[in-house]
C-alpha cells in the first residue's frame, strides 16, 4: 500500500519549511509537541538525578560536578539553593512541559482529527500558534535555569510570599519573574488548543459517529480541554496578581509587616492564603488534565491488546464526567494544615474521598476488560496493563491524604511525593509510552523495535515501582519534601539507606528511558516498514487512513461510522475485530 | 424604513452547499452535523476562558475585600460617561448587525464605523480615567482596591482592544461588500463578543462601586 | 475455526508480569506488617488517634490492594493470547458495577466518619486553661519560642521593634514583657501537660512539623494560628519545618525537650530567662 498521493488536494507542493516547521497540519503540530515535551522530559529527568544523587550522599564530595556547575557546587557539595531550585524546575518542566504538553498537546493534536473522520482541526493557524507558543514557552522556562541571579526556587507550587518577595530567596527575582511569564504563556497556548479541540469534536464528527460511538480517547481529549478552558485563566489570573506583588509594589498575597532578613518589606495587607487557593483552584484540575487522556488513551489500547470490548463503556464516560465536575470542590485537600479554616477541611475530606469512587469505578472496568480476554503482549499492551497497576497503587494512596486527619502527619513528607509521581507522573507516563508504541506506525509508517520495547517496558516497570514505592515508606518515616539533607535530622538518619536504594533505582530507571529514546529516533528513519495499514487490528477511523496519513487524512471520501469502537471478539463474525467504518451486517452491535 | 439596496452585494440568494463536511460550518453533504457552527462554539469558548479569569480575580476581590487593610479608593468620574460609551458602542454594533437581516448594507456601514469610534473612545477614555486617578495621587500600589481596579480595568480593556481589532477587521470585509445575510456570522460573532464585555465591564464596575 | 470459546492461555510475558506483581504484594506486605520503618515514636496523646486512623485506612486500602492488583496478575498470567481462542463477548454487568460502586462508596464513607471524628477532637475542642502556652515565630531559618514567665503574661511584640538582637521585636519596656523568656531553637515542656501554641511568621510561611508528636502547621505571615497537643513522653525531641521557605529550609530544626516534670520544666525556665 503505497503512501497516498492520490489523496491530496490539489496543493501546490509546500516547501520543507512549510510542510514539517510551519505546518498547519495537526498530525506536524501533534508530532511537533511530542518531541519538545520529550526535550524538556530528558532535561526534567536529568535534574531529578542530581536531585536524587544529592539526596542518597548528601555530604559527599563530587569534584566531577563540581567542574560541569562550578558556581552550584562550590567546595564540592551542592549548593542548597540550587537543590531547590533543582525541585522547582524539575516539577515544573514534567507537570506542564512534559505531560500536559504530549499528552494533550501531542496526542491530542495527532488524534483527534484522524479518530473522528476529520481532515484536519476545526482551526488549523490558531492550533500551528497554541505549538509556537507553546515553544516559546519553553525558552522562557528553560532560560531560567540560565540567569545569574538564579534559577526560581519556590517549587511548582510558587507559594507567596515566598515567590513574591523578590528578597525572600536568591532566584526569586530573574527567575521566578521568568517562571511566571513561561507559566502565563504557556496557559494562553493551552487554552488555544483547548479551543480548537473542543470545536473539532463537537461538530467535525463525521457521519455516523454520534458522542456515544466516539473512543474513550476522544472523550478524555474533550472533557479534558473543558477542564484546562476552567482552570487554567484561573491560574493565568493568579499569575498576574503575583507578576504585580513582585514587580508592581501591590500586596495581594503580602501581608503587612514582615521582614526579610532584617529588611522590612513595605506591603499593605495582602493574605498568602489567597495564593493557595487560587492555585490549587486550577491545580487540582490540573493534575486531571494530566491523567484523564491517559485513562482515555489506556482504556482503548487496552481493547485492542485484550481483544475484548473495553468493560461498561457508559460507566466510563460518565466516570470521566464525574471526575472533572468533582475535580472543582477537591483543592482545598492541598490546604489541610494550611491554616484555613477546619470546617473547610471537613469538607473537602468528604469531596476528596467523593472523588475516589468513580476512579475506582474506572479500575473496576478495566480489570473487567482484562477478565476473559485474549491478551497481545505487544510493548503498547503491556504498558497500557502497566498503566493500571501504577494507577492503582497512586490512588490507594491518595485515600490516606484525603483524610485529613491521617494528612496531619503526611503532608509535606515524601508519602505525597510517592502518590502524585505514581498517579500524576508514572501511569500517566505508561499511558504515554503505549500510546507512542501504538500510534508510532500511523504516525512514521514504520514499527519501533518490538523487543527493545519490551525491555524498555520491563526495565521501567520494575524501576518506577523501586523508586516510588519505598517513597511511601520514608513518607511514613517523616522525611519532608524539599530538604536537600535528611541527615540533618537524627530522626531520619536510620532511613538513609532507603533514600540510597532509591537512586541507584532512578538511575536505572532513568537509564532504561535511553532505551525508548533511541528505539523511537533510530525508528523513525530505520524501522521496519507498516506495509499494513492496520497492523494492530484495532477498530477506530485513524487505522483505515494510510501511514502516515497524507493531507486530508482520508482521501477522497471521509470515513462513514456505523458502529462503536469496541467490536472484538464479536461471536459468529469472522475476525475477532470489526473497526468502525464497516457496514452492520446482521445487526449493528450500537 | 428598511430599505432594498445592494440586493447583489448583501444577497437575496443563497450559496450551494459545499461538498463533504464542510469543515465544521453547517449544513454540508453529510447533513449538518452539529446544529452550532464552529465559529460559534469558538467565540463562546473564548468568551468562557474570559470569564473564568475575571471570575477569578473576582474571587480575590471578594477574599481581600475582607481583609483588614483594605481601603476604599475614590473611583474617577470619567468613567460614568465611559461605561456610557460602551453601552452605546454595544447598542451600535447590534444595530449594524440588525442592519443585515434587514439587507440594509449602508446602514449597516455606518453603525459599524459608529460601534468602532465608540469603542476606540471608551478604550481611551480608560487611559484617561487612569490619569485622573494618578493625578489625585492614586497608584497601582496605593490599597488593595486602587491595585485592583488598574489590574481588573487594564485587563477588560485589553480584552476589548482585540474585540476591537476584531472589529476593524469586521469593517474592512463589511466594506469591500463581502457581509452578505448568508454570510454575517463575522459580525454575529464581533457583537457576541462586544456584548460579553460590556456585561463584563458593568459588573467590574458595579463590583468596585459596591464595595 | 474456533468460534469464541475458552478465554485464552498462559504466557511468558503474562507469567513474568504476574510474578512482578506477586513481589510487589509480598514486599508492600512486608514493609506495612513488619515496618522495618515505620513512623517516629509516637509521644502525644491526640498522635494515638491519628496512628489508629492511619491503620484503619491501611487495612482498607491494604486489602483493596492486594485484591486489585492480585486479580491484575492473575488475569495477565491466565488470559494471554495463545491458541486461536476469542476472548469472551461480554463488557456490561450492570448489577457487579452498581455492587462495587455501593462498596466503595459505603467503605469510604465510613472512612471519612472515622477521619472527622480524629480531626474534629484535634480542631473542634479547645485547649484545656492549664496548657503551657508558647508563641512561635518562624523566620528563615530558625524557630523562636516566646513564653509568658511567671506573670502568665505575654509582652507586646511589634515587628517594628524587630533587630538582630531582638528576633520577635519583642518590647522591652512593656511591663509585661519584663519577665519573658525568648528562646531560640530550643523548645521545653513539661509531659503530660496540654501545651498550646501560638504559630507565627516573621516572612514567609513555615510550617511548624513535631514528627513524634504528629502535630503539623503552617506558620502564615500575617496570621496567628493556634494548635495545642499533650506530650506523654519525656525526652529529646526534634522539630523541622515542612513548607518550603528558601535555601535554609533543609536546616530550620530545634530541638523540643519534654521534661519528666513541672519543676524540671521551671528550672529551665529560670536558667532560660538568665540569658
Amino acid at each position: 500500500m503505497h503512501e497516498s498521493h492520490t489523496a491530496e488536494h490539489v496543493h501546490h507542493e509546500l516547501g520543507f519549511v512549510r510542510k514539517y516547521i510551519f505546518s498547519t497540519d495537526h498530525k506536524i503540530i501533534g508530532i511537533q509537541y511530542m518531541i519538545t515535551a520529550m526535550a524538556m522530559a530528558v532535561v526534567g529527568g536529568l535534574l531529578s538525578m542530581l536531585m536524587r544523587y544529592q539526596l542518597a550522599w548528601p555530604q559527599m564530595l563530587s569534584p566531577t560536578l563540581a567542574k560541569i556547575f562550578p558556581i552550584s557546587y562550590s567546595g564540592g557539595v551542592m549548593a542548597p539553593e540550587f537543590y531547590i531550585s533543582l525541585v522547582t524546575m524539575h516539577g515544573t518542566l514534567m507537570v506542564f512541559f512534559l505531560f500536559t504538553a504530549v499528552l494533550t498537546g501531542g496526542f491530542g493534536n495527532f488524534l483527534i482529527p484522524l479518530q473522528i473522520g476529520a481532515r484536519d482541526m476545526a482551526f488549523p493557524f490558531l492550533n500551528a500558534l497554541s505549538y509556537w507558543v507553546f515553544l516559546l514557552s519553553c525558552i522562557v522556562i528553560f532560560s531560567a535555569l540560565f540567569v545569574t541571579s538564579g534559577a526560581p526556587m519556590g517549587g511548582w507550587t510558587a507559594y507567596a510570599p515566598l515567590s513574591a518577595v523578590p528578597s525572600a530567596a536568591p532566584g526569586q527575582a530573574t527567575g521566578m519573574t521568568l517562571w511566571i511569564t513561561a507559566i502565563a504563556l504557556f496557559s494562553v497556548s493551552g487554552l488555544m488548543g483547548g479551543l480548537n479541540y473542543i470545536t473539532t469534536i463537537l461538530t467535525m464528527r463525521t457521519r455516523g459517529l454520534s458522542m456515544m460511538r466516539l473512543p474513550l480517547t476522544q472523550w478524555s481529549l474533550l472533557i479534558t480541554a473543558i477542564l484546562g478552558l476552567l482552570a487554567f485563566p484561573v491560574l493565568l489570573g493568579a499569575g498576574i496578581l503575583l507578576m504585580f506583588d513582585r514587580l508592581g509594589g501591590t500586596s495581594f498575597f503580602v501581608p503587612a509587616g514582615i521582614i526579610m532578613g532584617q529588611v522590612p518589606i513595605d506591603h499593605a495587607g495582602g493574605h498568602p492564603l489567597l495564593w493557595q487557593h487560587l492555585f490549587w483552584f486550577f491545580g487540582h484540575p490540573e493534575v486531571y488534565i494530566v491523567v484523564l487522556p491517559a485513562m482515555g488513551m489506556a482504556s482503548d489500547i487496552l481493547s485492542t491488546f485484550c481483544r475484548k470490548p473495553i468493560f461498561s463503556y457508559r460507566m466510563m464516560v460518565y466516570s470521566m464526567v464525574a471526575i472533572s465536575v468533582l475535580s472543582f470542590v477537591v483543592w482545598g485537600h492541598h490546604m489541610f494544615v494550611s491554616g484555613m479554616n477546619p470546617f473547610l477541611g471537613s469538607v473537602f475530606t468528604l469531596t476528596t474521598l467523593l472523588i475516589a469512587v468513580p476512579s475506582a469505578v474506572k479500575t473496576f472496568n478495566w480489570l473487567g476488560t482484562m477478565w476473559g480476554a485474549r491478551i497481545r503482549f505487544t510493548a503498547a499492551g503491556l504498558f497500557a496493563i502497566g498503566f493500571v497497576s501504577m494507577f492503582v497503587s497512586g490512588g490507594l494512596s491518595g485515600i490516606f491524604l484525603g483524610t485529613s486527619a491521617a494528612d496531619i502527619q503526611l503532608q509535606d513528607t515524601y508519602f505525597v511525593v510517592a502518590h502524585f509521581h505514581l498517579v500524576m507522573a508514572i501511569a500517566p507516563l505508561f499511558a504515554a509510552f503505549a500510546g507512542l508504541y501504538f500510534w508510532f506506525p500511523k504516525m512514521f509508517g514504520r514499527f519501533m523495535n518490538p523487543l527493545l520495547g519490551k525491555i524498555h517496558f520491563w526495565f521501567t516497570f520494575i524501576g518506577a515501582y523501586c523508586v516510588f514505592f519505598p517513597m511511601h515508606i520514608i513518607g511514613v518515616g517523616g522525611q519532608m519534601r524539599r530538604i536537600y539533607d535528611p541527615t540533618q535530622y537524627m530522626f531520619l538518619v536510620p532511613q538513609q539507606p532507603v533514600n540510597v536504594f532509591i537512586t541507584i533505582s532512578a538511575f536505572i530507571l532513568g537509564a532504561a528511558q535511553l532505551i525508548f529514546l533511541v528505539n523511537f529516533f533510530v525508528s523513525i528513519f530505520a524501522g521496519k516498514r507498516a506495509t499494513e495499514r492496520n497492523p494492530w487490528h484495532a477498530t477506530t477511523l485513524e487505522w483505515t487512513a494510510p501511514s502516515p496519513p497524507g493531507h486530508g487524512n482520508f482521501g477522497e471520501e471521509l470515513p462513514t461510522v456505523y458502529r462503536w469502537p469496541f467490536d472484538f471478539s464479536v461471536p459468529g463474525e469472522k475476525e475477532d475485530f470489526i473497526p468502525q467504518d464497516v457496514p452492520a451486517t446482521v445487526t449493528a452491535r450500537h | 424604513m428598511p430599505v432594498l439596496t445592494d440586493d447583489r452585494r448583501i444577497g437575496t440568494v443563497p450559496p450551494p452547499i459545499p461538498p463533504g463536511d464542510n469543515g465544521g460550518n453547517g449544513p454540508s453533504e453529510y447533513g449538518s452535523s452539529f446544529p452550532i457552527s464552529k465559529g460559534q462554539i469558538g467565540v463562546w469558548i473564548l468568551l468562557t476562558a474570559v470569564v473564568m479569569l475575571f471570575a477569578g480575580l473576582s474571587s480575590a476581590y471578594i477574599v481581600l475585600r475582607g481583609v483588614p487593610a483594605w481601603q476604599n479608593i475614590e473611583l474617577p468620574s470619567l468613567l460614568w460617561p465611559n461605561t456610557a460609551i460602551l453601552l452605546l458602542s454595544s447598542v451600535a454594533i447590534d444595530l449594524a448587525r440588525r442592519a443585515v437581516r434587514r439587507r440594509d448594507a449602508q446602514s449597516m456601514k455606518r453603525w459599524l464605523i459608529a460601534g468602532l469610534v465608540l469603542g476606540a473612545a471608551f478604550l481611551l477614555g480608560q487611559v484617561a480615567a487612569w490619569r485622573q486617578l494618578v493625578n489625585a495621587g492614586v497608584y497601582l500600589p496605593s490599597t488593595l482596591q486602587s491595585s485592583f481596579f488598574y489590574i481588573l480595568s487594564g485587563l477588560h480593556g485589553v480584552h476589548l482592544l482585540g474585540g476591537v481589532i476584531a472589529l476593524v477587521w469586521v469593517l474592512v470585509a463589511a466594506l469591500e461588500n463581502k457581509i452578505t445575510v448568508f454570510n454575517y456570522e463575522r459580525l454575529k460573532l464581533c457583537a457576541l463578543y462586544w456584548h460579553v464585555m460590556d456585561a463584563i465591564w458593568i459588573y467590574l464596575f458595579g463590583m468596585l462601586l459596591l464595595s | 475455526m474456533a468460534d469464541g470459546t475458552g478465554p485464552g492461555r498462559f504466557t511468558l510475558s503474562g507469567i513474568v508480569l504476574a510474578g512482578l506483581i506477586v513481589i510487589l504484594i509480598v514486599a508492600s506486605l512486608y514493609f506495612f506488617i513488619a515496618q522495618p520503618y515505620w513512623f517516629p515514636i509516637l509521644a502525644s496523646e491526640h498522635g494515638a488517634r491519628i496512628d489508629s486512623l492511619f491503620m484503619a485506612v491501611l487495612v482498607v486500602s491494604g486489602i483493596a490492594f492486594v485484591l486489585v492488583q492480585g486479580a491484575l496478575g492473575f488475569f495477565v498470567a491466565r488470559y494471554g493470547e495463545n491458541g486461536r481462542e476469542r476472548a469472551a463477548y461480554w463488557h456490561d454487568n450492570p448489577k457487579a458495577e452498581a455492587i462495587l460502586l455501593i462498596i466503595t462508596a459505603v467503605i469510604l464513607t465510613v472512612l471519612v466518619f472515622m477521619g472527622q471524628r480524629v480531626w474534629a477532637s484535634i480542631y473542634f475542642s479547645d485547649a484545656p486553661t492549664d496548657a503551657t502556652i508558647v508563641e512561635i515565630t518562624g523566620e528563615q531559618f530558625l524557630w523562636n519560642f516566646h513564653y509568658a514567665g511567671p506573670d502568665g503574661q505575654f509582652g507586646r511584640t511589634d515587628s517594628k521593634l524587630i533587630t538582630s538582637t531582638n528576633n520577635i521585636g519583642l518590647d522591652r519596656d512593656d511591663p509585661a514583657a519584663k519577665d519573658d523568656i525568648v528562646s531560640i531553637g530550643n523548645m521545653h515542656a513539661p509531659v503530660n501537660k496540654p501545651v498550646r501554641v501560638r504559630l507565627r511568621s516573621k516572612d514567609v510561611i513555615h510550617s511548624f512539623f513535631l514528627p513524634n508528636f504528629r502535630v503539623k502547621q503552617d506558620a502564615v505571615p500575617g496570621m496567628g494560628i493556634e494548635v495545642w497537643f499533650t506530650p506523654t513522653k519525656a525526652g529529646p525531641f526534634e522539630v523541622a519545618c515542612a513548607e518550603l521557605c528558601g535555601l535554609g529550609h533543609y536546616r530550620m530544626k530545634a530541638a523540643l525537650t519534654i521534661d519528666e516534670s513541672q519543676e524540671k520544666f521551671n528550672q529551665w525556665l529560670e536558667e532560660a530567662a538568665k540569658q
